[in-house]
């Protein structure tokens, strides 16, 4: 059953590197991960990788394997064929720190910019009353395991350094529509997603769903949704009109459901 | 050598687990500067895998359910060896900590009158488990992480700093917690990234570590799980209880065997899933205990009405307590009724039609077709027990969470006696909450009582902390660390298992003195940045006196109880009932002690029937003046 | 070598643009050549200003046919009298318009035609990148414009259809090849205009309360299926258009006459 398989692994840091050889047996049933942890155990004690759940539950084990953006943990050795030579390197949209090991801080600093959630003033603990129907738009987005492999493809900011200061990638975005969909926020988020978080550089090319491991729509479901918000309110006169004969469904009063304490 | 990076809190709360960011974000609504300092990246802790849901006598799907009646399930669980006040607590506050969360912006699933819906689960009476899907911990991590976001939001508004009130130290490893003329004052550790030293100051400090699960071979635990903070405390001076209780989940992966052990959620017999054997029965209605006999359905039929129908009808056995139906699993498997792979089969694709699975138990569905191979809603999966939770851990105050070691306080899966000798799924999502909070809001008391008179750390703590993280690296041609590792695995799971015996047990005992020797002599090549290598060696003696401390008080025990089943003390004794083994660390190993239990409150007493507590109190025990 | 993208410093020092194995430069070629196939057919055909009617049947790129000039029959003919250029121009910049700024075709041109990215994962060869925030890309959001507009011709076309069940002398009782033609064009007309995105968020996505409407509820749960397989009729409907442009093409230019089912 088990065979020796042909690896090349980034090695280095910040100051250089390579992809070094290495030949590993690979038993069945295994994952990427699984031969990452052989080297280190058999040939590179001190190759850095970053793992936890190693189910692909928690988002660590981020890299990209033969250039796709993958979870190693999630990445079964039986997609490849015996004789292929398998490439793996750091994600390459953050700073290397040492070997596939980068430093994704980028991800939490905008995590921080992202206004938090905002509910009605007065609606005490345990009496929020929500439909299921209402809340399962948003629940998709938050299947999310922050592998940030979506903020790690997504070109606007993988082939510009520069726009990393302005654009804060598909997985803030979501962020952005999961609380703009959510029924009791009481914010209006669509100013900050375009001129806080850059909605505007995402061209909507859907690299971050190709690479999503939990399969979010992320595109369909929250960028496109969160562009046509936005266009409802800046570029829809006939929205904005009858809006101002109506209150909108957002500012309308949340928690009315059955039962819910309807704060006015 | 570069200057030591030094940093002075108020509290410090080591662990971004449920338990250490519900404790942080205590301490800060408090007003007191907190740090959170994690092993692994923000947001990634073992919180994240939980699956289940969280438990709390909410009654939104029942409305019988309150919090006596989860108090009596919580007691049963832990066979009456659970410290009383903590149950008591727990079940009480769960609710509004529940509550308090969707505050923060958690969208757990709804009931059709838009409340938290809540799930059954095994020992539980009532549908009581608030969850998303089947990814309940997620929520309640990135919750907590987006609570502290908002906080760190406030200060900003307030300072200009987002880090003025709460910083956070992702990818540190704390290896020593610095104690002060037996008060804590901080802790030392090094940044994985970097390998560089980090000393704080502090004069209260949180152990939110979580488990032990790695020291076993088959866990469904991650490498985090190196038993730290229990090895932390004892080192500095604080007492472990109950540690012989570990918890095998009944339903780990058993095939491929690079994923062994990953766990398959009790969500799937909450929902229906079945259990059967090679011959296609369900054994589960040969295993019912006599404690519980009559509480569980005897025939498939009721089981089966129970779903539908559960005022009226009995659960199915496959719904008994973790201890239970792992240890029936073990049974089947060593009378030759096992699976190919050595398991027993779990099936629901006979029981829900496909959409059903794949929406009640989405991630369960991916991860058997992304890592088996196997599609749930068609072929049943393949379980069998692994190593799951530890029961034991730091001994603390009930109501405070503050350890033998003033300003050192634990909650979480670090911290021992909520759960007794067996914990009911469920149960540790609200403990994270109920006692995250408690140990926040204490510590902040005590930094508040303390006043002035800080407990300092000094030169002479921060050479001895920083002399033995680099030990390893000055052993030449040492030993691979990995290898001991996987030795003290196997004899783990070998020797001090799900079925125990006093002689394997010595040996386990010898064995680890030798691991002992052999990571002494173990070396780490290459440099301090990210090295795992050197990660390991220094996490290995946390899990050397871990095993130990296990292995000593399971030696101790003298009887079979929960997550502790000895061959040649089969029985459950109510005179072990009344005795806690406590664990405390001695001249680089592990000492241990009988210490009697605090006995139960009258009123709750009263909560059980007479009947059920004989079946575990000695005769002196009971209720006065009612037999 | 470039300084910005995957080459910055900092990150991985890794020379190759990608180390996708796979043979990601297919589809953005196919997609290439055929946009591009269809732009210059269809650039051709409406310039051309012939061969656009053969009673029964009027090519779409010339329905409605609103100048004096039209040829006799191409319904309705007639109120704009001062335009020299071909018929088709009038309306032609509607679907133009709607498909130019469709999320889809904006994907796909992106990536097949600015190598915006080419692929994920493959870095793209520009030196800076805005996406839509500025002109001309910004105008994209006009879509929903583009969308109502095309909405009012999908109604023409299928009355053109409707129309297309006359004989050549105007009787009714007929089904050529033509008439079936038409009818599938509509048919995937309506398919890929009400799979929209636009549409998904007018009917309702705009909506945070789903469980206070409803029948909007129930309209946006039908039209998100539709909208999973916006890309299959983008596809399809760019096909029937040609496919039936050409076909009145072959008729009114008499290099074929219609294959006739039925005819009272
Ligand atoms: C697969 C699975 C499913 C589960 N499902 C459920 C369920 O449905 N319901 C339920 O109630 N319970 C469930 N549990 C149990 C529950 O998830 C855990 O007991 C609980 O999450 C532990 O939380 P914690 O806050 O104590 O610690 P953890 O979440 O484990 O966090 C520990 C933290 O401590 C840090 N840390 C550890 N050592 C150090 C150190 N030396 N220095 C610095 N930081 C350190 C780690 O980095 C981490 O941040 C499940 C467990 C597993 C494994
Ligand atoms: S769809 Fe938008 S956000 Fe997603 S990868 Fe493409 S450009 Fe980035
Ligand atoms: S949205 Fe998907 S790809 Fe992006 S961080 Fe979350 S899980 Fe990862
Ligand atoms: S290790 Fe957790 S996702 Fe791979
Ligand atoms: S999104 Fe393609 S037509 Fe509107």
């Amino acid at each position: 059953m088990g065979y020796t398989a042909k690896f090349k692994v980034w090695r280095g840091d910040d100051e250089g590197g390579a992809l070094q050889d290495f030949q590993v047996e690979v038993n069945e049933g295994e994952v990427v991960l699984d031969i990452v942890h052989r080297l280190q155990a058999t040939q590179a004690p001190d190759l850095a990788v970053r793992w936890n759940c190693k189910a692909g539950k928690c988002g660590s084990c981020s890299a990209e394997v033969n250039g796709r953006p993958r979870l190693m943990c999630m990445t079964r050795m039986s997609t490849f064929t015996q004789d292929e030579t398998i490439t793996i390197t750091p994600l390459r949209t953050f700073p290397v720190i040492r070997d596939l090991v980068t430093d994704v801080s980028y991800n939490y600093e905008k995590a921080r910019m992202v206004p938090a959630f905002a509910p009605p003033a007065d609606l005490e603990p345990g009496d929020y009353r929500m439909q299921q129907v209402d809340v399962e738009r948003s629940q998709e987005f938050r299947k999310c395991i922050e592998c940030f492999l979506c903020n790690n493809v997504c070109h606007a900011v993988r082939d510009h350094e520069e726009n990393k200061t302005t654009f804060s990638g598909p997985r803030f975005l979501m962020r952005i529509a999961e609380l703009d969909m959510h029924p009791l926020d009481t914010a209006d988020r669509r100013d900050v997603a375009v001129n806080d978080h850059g909605l505007g550089y995402c061209n909507i090319t859907k690299c971050c769903t190709e690479v999503c491991p939990e399969h979010i729509h992320i595109t369909d479901n929250a960028l496109i949704p969160l562009k046509e918000r936005v266009a409802d309110k800046k570029y829809d006169p006939i929205f904005s009109v009858a809006s101002l004969f109506r209150r909108k469904d957002k500012r309308e009063a949340p928690g009315a459901t059955p039962g819910g304490s309807t704060p006015r | 050598m570069t200057e030591l990076e030094r940093h002075s809190f108020d509290v410090l709360v080591i662990g971004a687990g449920g338990a250490g960011l519900r404790a942080a974000v205590e301490a800060r609504l408090q007003g007191k500067r907190v740090a959170i300092i994690c092993k692994s990246l923000f947001g990634k802790a073992h919180t994240v895998m939980a699956e289940g849901g969280i438990a709390a006598a909410m009654g939104n799907v029942n409305s019988n359910d309150n919090w006596q009646v989860h108090f009596r399930d919580t007691m049963r669980g832990g066979k009456f060896l659970n410290s009383w006040r903590m149950a008591e607590l727990h079940a009480k506050e769960a609710p509004t900590r529940v509550w308090e969360l969707e505050t923060y912006g958690a969208l757990f699933d709804r009931t059709p009158e838009g409340k938290i819906s809540q799930r059954n689960f095994g020992g539980h009476e009532y549908p009581r488990l608030a969850h998303v899907g089947d990814r309940s911990g997620l929520e309640l991590i990135r919750t907590l992480q987006q609570k502290i976001v908002s906080l760190q939001q406030e200060d900003y508004r307030a300072t200009g700093d987002y880090e003025a009130n709460i910083k956070i130290f992702a990818e540190v490893t704390i290896t020593r917690l610095l104690v002060d003329d037996g008060r804590a004052a901080g802790a030392y550790g090094y940044y994985r990234e970097t390998g560089d030293f980090v000393a704080f100051e502090a004069p209260a400090v949180v152990l939110a570590t979580g488990g032990i699960g790695k020291t076993f071979k088959v866990t469904s635990g991650s490498w985090e799980y190196t038993g730290d903070g229990h090895a932390l405390a004892m080192r500095a001076g604080a007492t472990t209880v109950n540690m012989e209780f570990i918890q095998f989940h009944p339903t780990g992966m058993v095939w491929p065997p690079s994923v062994k052990g990953i766990l398959v959620t009790e969500s799937v017999r909450g929902d229906g899933g079945v259990l059967t054997n090679s011959e296609g029965k369900r054994f589960m209605f040969d295993y019912i205990p006599d404690v519980f006999k009559d509480k569980y359905a005897t025939t498939p039929e009721e089981g089966d009405r129970w779903y539908t129908d559960p005022d009226n009808n009995r659960r199915p056995p496959e719904l008994l307590p973790r201890d239970e139906v792992a240890r029936a699993i073990n049974s089947e498997v060593k009378a030759g009724r096992g699976t190919p792979h050595g398991g027993v089969y779990l099936d629901v694709s006979s029981r829900l039609p496909a959409d059903v699975i794949r929406k009640k138990l989405p991630s369960m569905w991916h991860q058997f077709k992304e890592l088996a191979d196997v599609d749930i809603t068609k072929e049943p999966m393949e379980v069998g027990p692994t190593c799951h939770y530890v029961m034991g851990g730091v001994e603390v105050d009930p109501d405070t969470q503050e350890t033998r070691v003033p300003g050192l306080f634990a909650a979480g899966e670090v911290s021992g006696g909520l759960h007794g000798s067996n914990r009911l799924g469920g149960n540790s999502l609200s403990d994270l909450l109920v006692f995250g909070r408690r140990a926040g809001l204490f510590a902040a008391e005590y930094v508040d009582r303390l006043g002035d008179a800080r407990p300092k750390v000094t030169e002479s703590m921060i050479v001895d902390a920083e002399n033995e993280a680099l030990a390893p690296f000055h052993v030449e041609g040492g030993e691979n660390p990995y290898s001991v590792h996987s030795d003290l695995q196997q004899t783990m799971n070998d020797l001090v298992g799900i079925i125990r015996t006093g002689d394997e047990m010595r040996e386990a005992l010898d064995k680890i003195q030798t691991y002992k020797e052999r990571v002494a002599n173990a070396g780490v090549q290459g440099g301090r940045a990210f090295n795992p290598g050197w990660h390991l060696a220094i996490d290995l003696k946390n899990m050397l006196l871990v095993a130990e401390a296990v292995a000593k008080a399971a030696l101790e025990r003298e009887e079979s109880r929960g997550g502790h089943t000895r061959d040649d003390f089969p029985g459950m004794s109510a005179e072990w009932r009344q005795l806690n083994i406590v664990c405390r660390a001695h001249d680089g190993g592990v000492e241990i002690e009988r210490q009697p239990l605090v006995p139960m409150r009258e009123d709750l007493l009263e909560l059980f029937d007479v009947s059920e507590l004989k079946k575990y109190m000695t005769e002196a025990e009971l209720p006065k003046g009612e037999h | 070598m470039a300084t910005t993208g995957v080459h910055s410093p900092g990150r991985a020092q890794i020379d190759a643009r990608t180390l996708r194995k796979d043979r990601w430069w297919l589809q953005p070629l196919l997609t290439f050549l055929a946009l591009t196939f269809f732009v210059v057919y269809s650039a051709w055909r409406v310039f051309s200003g012939s061969n656009y009617y053969s009673a029964p049947y009027i090519s779409l790129f010339y329905s409605p046919c609103l100048a004096t000039e039209c040829v006799e029959g191409a319904h309705p003919g007639g109120p704009i009298s001062w335009w020299m250029l071909s018929p088709a121009l009038l309306i032609a910049w509607i679907p133009l318009t709607f498909r130019f700024s469709c999320y889809y075709y904006r994907k796909a041109y992106y990536r097949s035609f600015w190598l915006s990215p080419p692929a994920c994962a493959v870095a793209e060869p520009h030196g800076g990148y805005s996406g839509e925030r500025r002109l001309p890309l910004i105008l994209n959001n006009v879509h929903r414009y583009a969308f109502y507009l095309a909405l009012i011709l999908n109604v023409v076309l299928t009355i053109d259809a409707i129309l297309a069940l006359q004989t050549p002398q105007g009787q009714w009782g007929y089904v050529g090849l033509g008439t079936l033609i038409l009818f599938a064009n509509a048919a995937a007309l309506w398919l890929y205009t009400l799979s929209c995105h636009s549409c998904r968020n007018a009917v309702g996505g705009r909506i945070t309360h789903f469980s206070k409407h409803p029948v909007r509820y129930k309209m946006w749960t039908f039209i998100s299926k539709l909208n999973e397989h916006h890309m299959l009729w983008a596809w399809v409907s760019l096909c029937t258009v040609v496919l039936a442009d050409f076909y009145v093409y072959l008729l009114a230019s008499g290099r074929i006459s219609d294959l006739v089912f039925f005819s009272v």
